[in-house]
């Protein structure tokens, strides 16, 4: 097998929201990646039973440990031991980095349409925390939709970060339920919100879309509709549940 | 050779299966461009659509829908077919 199973130490856990954990591993042999890469982790029950689920890295190249930012999806059989049960200390299997077609580095360029359903926010950020380590003013555009205010990962950082003024703009829109002191959008990401927060297809943007099938499909598709180019619109989708397959 | 109704909604992209991908060819591939052997589309294996798990998976033309390639498990190892696919890259 060409590319080595390897063990992974956790060294810190946070929650990020309910439903949502960070877990930073340290990783004897790991070799770097990319932001947007993700990994394979491996579970082995005492019968041998094994189960195996991709997670997006949420953090930038560089740092010692990485970052995997996991949403728990109650009938999953791996992500309630991540969420539920894992403690620091603990080991657990996994490879990569994989998957170099999803994958950002300033050396790009932009500017950048990123585009997150839910926990799809993941890779996402490992470009524009990348971004922002490596001191970039490529113009940048997060736009997120959430079920709800309670779901929204990342929420401080994001908005320190885009507190920079480098030229990074994040947008929030809530799906279902919104607090009332709620000031940014309340629908699913249609036609109107993409023109209005998204650089226009004359700038030439990439586009990064992440999240549910149904979700990224619709995204792309209205995004060829405005006259973004397919080339330029990549797309990681996570299956019908919004949870990594 | 088209996807199944409700197939979908289960649909994923190539990039996923990075890691069985790598398993099979012992590099990374999904960046490499691969020419459908249906309509010659040309497309990023990590832009194809992806169909399956772990155990196996189906890769179809983002285009056309037709299966560029699949992957299957046995025991030992994982063989792949690649009869929808004239030239990788």
């Amino acid at each position: 097998m060409s590319i080595p199973w390897l063990t992974a130490e956790v060294v810190e856990i946070a929650a990020e929201t309910p439903r949502v954990r960070t877990i930073r591993l340290a990783v004897p042999g790991w070799r770097g990646h990319l932001p947007g890469q993700h990994v394979d982790v491996r579970l082995t029950a005492e019968d041998g039973y094994q189960a195996q689920r991709s997670y997006s890295i949420a953090s930038p190249p560089g740092e010692p440990a990485i970052a995997l930012t996991v949403e728990r999806l109650d009938d999953g059989e791996v992500s309630p031991f991540l969420t539920g049960e894992l403690r620091v200390g603990d080991e657990i299997e996994l490879r990569g980095p994989l998957g170099g077609y999803f994958t950002w580095t300033v050396e790009r360029g932009g500017p950048l349409a990123l585009v997150a359903g839910g926990s799809g926010v993941v890779p996402l950020m490992a470009m524009v925390r990348h971004r922002a380590a490596q001191a970039s003013r490529i113009p940048a555009h997060l736009l997120c939709s959430w079920r709800t205010a309670e779901d929204v990962i990342f929420r401080d950082e994001l908005a320190r970060l885009a507190a920079r003024g480098d030229a990074l703009e994040v947008t929030h829109t809530l799906t279902r339920t919104a607090p009332a002191d709620w000031r940014g959008h309340t629908r699913r990401i249609d036609r109107e919100l993409l023109v209005e927060v998204l650089p226009g297809p004359g700038a030439r943007p990439t586009a990064y879309v992440c999240g549910p099938t149904p979700m990224v499909e619709s995204v792309a598709d209205l995004l060829v509709s405005l006259g973004h180019m397919p080339e330029r619109i990549l797309t990681e989708r996570f299956g019908p549940t919004g949870g990594r397959s | 050779m088209r996807a199944a109704p409700g197939e979908d909604r289960l649909r994923m992209d190539g990039n996923a299966a990075a890691g069985m991908l790598r398993e099979v060819f012992a590099v990374e591939m999904t960046t490499a461009s691969c020419t459908c052997a249906t309509c010659s589309r040309v497309s990023a294996l990590g832009a194809l659509h992806l169909y399956g798990g772990s155990m196996g998976c189906v890769l179809r033309c983002p285009s056309c829908e037709a299966m560029v390639l699949s992957v299957t498990s046995v025991p030992g190892g994982r063989f792949i077919e690649l009869r929808g696919v004239v030239r990788v890259g």
